[in-house]
């Protein structure tokens, strides 16, 4: 049995991170000049990674019918935009988005486990977790304990993370790790090793109410621990930067980090994804603008 | 001892900052004699692009101001413009006018600021109305700021026409992005540093340099654009505009024979040129079966 399983690094001593290498190299990747068609595939690629977001408190079950038909009809007065790869709700919207996503082709994503602060017992993370998957949840989004994390307690994240993988049945797991909670780049790092190796299929950054959420470097950084997870392993894993991406530019820089980074491979929404509520109207104008040579106005672009 | 000279290095105005234009071009402002007076940034469509950003995020605040709040900040430009008097007029007369008219078109500017201050707070009483209806209803119309206004403003002069252009417009509560004077640019630069000093919340005023027969056409394009504001009588410049405001009915206004040294180029309808009237219909109790008073 113990030849089977996978042989698990030290947790403890992490790779190290050059905090200034990696600053510059991501900041290196904001200056490639892309334009016309290839300004245009980045930007219907983005639009199509975006997980449409709504997590707030005052979430109604219109709030969320309203957004499920934003994802599926972008901007209809231009036929043929693709979809956002998914919406992404709390569990008690889940099976509302579900249905009104039916035939969409659009992916059900749920954080659970006491999202945002993940200030849990294990058995209430694994019901809200097994709660939005029977409700039809394709994604789950769980939260990583961040203080038992930063207390040095490895082995506590881990077990968690593995129990609730257990718990998504079918479902794939993003592991959000709230960067900006974990300070260092060495703590992402750990806390990214942590989560591929425990069973995550995708890594994310942020839940979006806790500033800073996702920036390039931290990015990098995970985009790294992916890599030499896969040189490792041969197993692929997903990205999700996640929160403070409204403009297609940056989003752009993105897509520009992961190509460099991972490869052509890891470019579609299987792979790379954009949790984001307002960066599909930036990409949306930014479409129409090469459409019609125009800059645009939000005026004439759904809300929500 | 003799002392080297220090040249003002002359900058665009965007979001209460002083970039220079993104394109890196610049021309030479010349005076009359075709002397060199400076280099100033030819300003781009994505400088337009982003000065428009920078006023649309500034109108939310500046527009929801008491009206009050913008005649003291308009008062406050034109006291700043006072106590610069003499680097305006030094300007003015490089540019090529007399000492005499330089200091007259200096002087008027300043009364033309205290002049639109003093309206901010009352015009909207000027234009508003109760308005007759033949139902229970109390029906009022009230004037309020249109949004972003792109103006090009007049190019004969370099200063008493930006402000005269300006003025009215933010006094309604508007944002703006203006072009200032192509062959004479010098003050509309210095005006925006008088502009950051002034109380003036970034993003407000946006002042670009650069050529209109260029420009033009993305000042009355851009779709997030409400207003667009033109000076000058060239006809086919005219037609261009009112052509792409349509796009998104943009309000056109066009002063073409405006003098704008004449006390005529200051009137409170220039304030209304850049409001949009609301007219509410309000229910009100039928009493006693009383009809409507109006």
């Amino acid at each position: 049995m113990a030849e089977k399983t996978m042989s698990l690094p030290s947790f403890i001593e992490p790779v190290r991170i050059d905090q200034v290498g990696i600053e510059e190299r991501a900041a290196r990747f904001t200056k490639r000049s892309i334009k016309n068609e290839t300004k245009m595939n980045g930007l219907l690629l983005a639009l199509n990674m975006i997980d449409l977001t709504t997590l707030e408190g005052k979430d109604t079950e219109g709030k969320v019918k309203q957004l499920c038909y934003k994802a599926a009809h972008l901007h209809d007065s231009y036929p043929g935009l693709p979809t956002v790869a998914a919406v992404c709700v709390y569990p008690a919207m889940v099976a509302t988005a579900k249905k009104a996503v039916q035939g969409t082709g659009i992916k059900v994503a749920s954080v659970s486990t006491a999202f945002p602060s993940g200030q849990a017992p294990r058995n209430i993370k694994i019901s809200d977790t097994k709660f939005a998957v029977a409700h039809g949840a394709d994604e789950i989004d769980m939260v990583i304990s961040r203080g038992k994390f930063l207390e040095g307690e490895y082995n506590f994240v881990f077990d968690e993370i593995a129990a609730v993988k257990e718990a998504c049945g079918e479902a794939r797991l993003k592991v959000i790790l709230e960067t900006g909670e974990l300070v260092t780049y060495d703590k992402v790092r750990r806390a990214s090793d942590i989560a591929m190796y425990a069973g995550a299929d995708f890594i994310k950054t942020s839940t979006g109410k806790i500033n800073p959420a996702a920036t390039m470097p931290v990015t990098l950084v995970m985009l790294q621990a992916i890599r030499d997870f896969y040189y490792k392993t041969g197993k692929m894993i997903g990205m999700k930067p996640a929160g403070g991406i409204s403009k297609s530019k940056l989003a752009l820089h993105y897509l520009v980090m992961l190509n460099e980074t991972l490869g052509e491979d890891w470019m579609n929404n299987q792979w790379f994804r954009f949790g984001a509520s307002s960066l599909a109207n930036d990409v949306l104008m930014q479409i129409m603008k090469a459409k019609t040579g125009v800059y645009q106005g939000k005026d004439y672009f759904s809300l929500d | 001892m003799s002392r080297l000279e220090i040249l003002k290095t002359y900058k665009i105005y965007i979001g209460g900052k002083f970039p220079r234009t993104e394109s890196g071009r610049f021309y030479t402002a010349k005076n009359s004699n075709g002397e060199a007076l400076a280099n100033v940034c030819l300003s781009s469509r994505k400088d337009f692009r982003d000065a428009e950003v920078a006023a649309r995020a500034a109108f939310g605040d500046w527009s929801s101001r008491a009206a009050f709040n913008r005649g003291q900040i308009l008062y406050r430009i034109a006291e700043m413009l006072e106590g610069r008097k003499a680097q305006f007029m030094d300007e003015v007369i490089k540019q090529g006018s007399s000492k005499a008219a330089a200091e007259a078109e200096v002087a008027l500017s300043v009364d033309r600021l205290i002049y639109y201050a003093g309206w901010c707070d009352k015009f909207q009483q000027l234009f508003s109305a109760v308005n007759p209806v033949a139902s229970s209803h109390f029906n009022f119309s009230v004037p309020e700021p249109t949004g972003v206004v792109s103006i090009i403003a007049p190019q004969s002069t370099s200063l008493i026409g930006l402000v005269s252009v300006i003025a009215p417009v933010i006094a309604g509560g508007n944002t703006c992005v203006v072009l200032g004077s192509f062959e004479k640019p010098l003050c509309a630069v210095t005006f925006a540093e008088v502009l950051n000093s002034s109380d003036v919340p970034g993003g407000v005023v946006n002042i670009l340099t650069g050529d209109p027969s260029e420009l033009a056409v993305y000042f009355a394009d851009h779709m997030d654009v409400n207003a667009m504001v033109y000076c000058e009588k060239n006809a086919g410049t005219q037609k261009l505009i009112k052509e792409k405001s349509a796009l998104n009915m943009k309000r056109v206004v066009i002063y073409s024979d405006t003098n704008w040294l004449s006390e005529d180029a200051q009137s409170p309808y220039l304030i209304q040129n850049t409001q949009e009237i609301k007219t509410t219909w309000h229910p009100v109790e039928n009493i006693g079966g009383a009809k409507a008073g109006y």
